[in-house]
């Protein structure tokens, strides 16, 4: 979805400015909100591309204007009432009112040191389709849904790099579609291609593109 | 929401005591619907503050400057590479180095979220996951360069990597010079976390500590 999440060569937000001796969380419960996170994922209640898509569709002003755990902790409670494994009474009260929906897993203590991140990889549908070198359009696609195609590399002419294999896809995942595996590519273009004659000469920028994203060009 | 106000920057006090609540409310109603264990939630978070970070970069890094088979293995297959130095936690399938050269810099973005190599890495600094690095990345990243003290001769290729997939980045820096003979333990002492995402280089021989 064309949202604020997607901001690629956007102008005007400023320097990066780096915290000196930086803490890894800046609160307590921003560690807890990353944990939840992963149990619940390792739980097998969502995949990560909904994690994404719920603060893709958080309001532009909120995703810009809090926290970037509160934004996590945001979509997580969009995640469980959406998915039916808590009511918003419940998250109101603070307390379960029910027992909980029966999940594939659960993350306990004892499993913690082996956690490691799971695999992308799926088993391939059809044959890859473009190799290293060829020449490729992106496609100019608009979902109002999640895609990982970001705006600045829509209707872009660039070069497959590299193939990295078959993957799950998100734009599928994402709104319960399934799976639906799909060849990964690096995809490289020149500055100009994106950003004009203006641009440096010397910058090239490569997008990790899905299959459907690239027609031959 | 009626609780979902709009967070002002005079208001961080008021965000911690409500984030607090808010957050221990959702991690009580998923313990007791037996949903989550709290004990592995504090592994988790153990973990993150104290054994993942930059410094498994580092070593991976210095193994890279010290052992040309390593860094042509590195280079291949980062995946294969990582997991068979033993010490480190399995790295998920999907992790990719890529190479500075005299000639070339890279640097690694996800403008569309907040995708990083936690396992060599550990967990992204703020300004990673930050609107104006996010933004800036793609298209100034010379720019960029220069927020972060960093000037690179002008013809040098600068190459941003957007992290828009399952694929993880990590930069193989330029082994600084006067280090000939060093341990890769001494080496690794060179290896800052800003220098494996590409905004910044290795200290010098100098700075070693």
């Amino acid at each position: 979805m064309d949202s604020v999440h997607d901001m690629g060569g956007m102008d005007g937000f400023g320097k990066v400015e780096a915290e000196k001796d930086e803490p890894v969380f800046h609160a307590p419960w921003e560690g807890r909100v990353l944990a939840m996170q992963r149990a619940m994922g390792y739980a097998g209640a969502w995949h990560i591309d909904h994690a994404r898509f719920a603060q893709e569709r958080l309001p532009p002003l909120t995703y810009l204007g809090v926290s970037y755990y509160r934004r996590w902790a945001l979509a997580m409670e969009k995640n469980v009432t959406e998915r039916g494994f808590v009511s918003a009474a419940e998250l109101e009260a603070g307390h379960a009112q029910g027992p909980g929906k029966a999940l594939p897993r659960k993350l306990t203590l004892d499993l913690v040191p082996g956690l490691s991140r799971s695999t992308f990889y799926r088993q391939q549908q059809g044959p890859q389709r473009f190799k290293p070198g060829d020449r490729v359009r992106t496609k100019n696609i608009h979902p109002a849904t999640h895609t990982r195609l970001p705006r600045y590399a829509r209707g872009k002419l660039g070069t497959v790099e590299s193939c990295r294999g078959c993957h799950m896809y998100p734009d599928s995942v994402a709104i319960d579609h399934g799976d639906d595996p799909q060849w990964l590519y690096t995809v490289l273009f020149e500055g100009r291609e994106l950003w004009g004659l203006d641009s440096d000469p010397t910058l090239k920028i490569s997008i990790e593109a899905f299959e459907p994203y690239l027609d031959p060009a | 929401m009626t609780h979902d106000h709009d967070h002002d920057d005079h208001d961080h006090s008021s965000e911690l005591s409500e984030m607090q609540l808010r957050v221990r409310a959702l991690e009580t109603v998923l313990t007791e619907k037996g949903y989550i264990d709290p004990a592995a939630l504090d592994a988790i978070v153990e973990a993150c503050e104290t054994k993942i970070g930059p410094r498994n970069g580092a070593v991976v890094v210095a193994r890279a400057w010290s052992d040309p088979a390593f860094k042509q293995a590195l280079l291949a297959d980062a995946t294969r590479a990582v997991g068979s130095m033993g010490h480190l936690n399995r790295v998920g399938d999907h992790l990719i180095a890529v190479e500075n050269t005299p000639k070339r810099h890279n640097m690694i973005v996800c403008t569309l979220c907040s995708c990083y190599p936690w396992e060599v890495l550990g967990l992204p600094p703020v300004w990673y996951k930050s609107a104006p690095y996010r933004s800036r990345a793609v298209k100034d990243p010379r720019g960029v360069l220069a927020d972060f003290g960093v000037t690179l001769p002008k013809d040098t290729e600068i190459r941003v990597w957007d992290s828009t997939a399952e694929t993880r980045f990590i930069v193989l820096p330029m082994r600084p010079s006067g280090t000939e003979g060093w341990s890769e333990e001494r080496l690794a002492s060179l290896v800052t976390r800003d220098s494996m995402i590409g905004t910044g280089l290795p200290k010098n021989a100098k700075e070693a500590s």
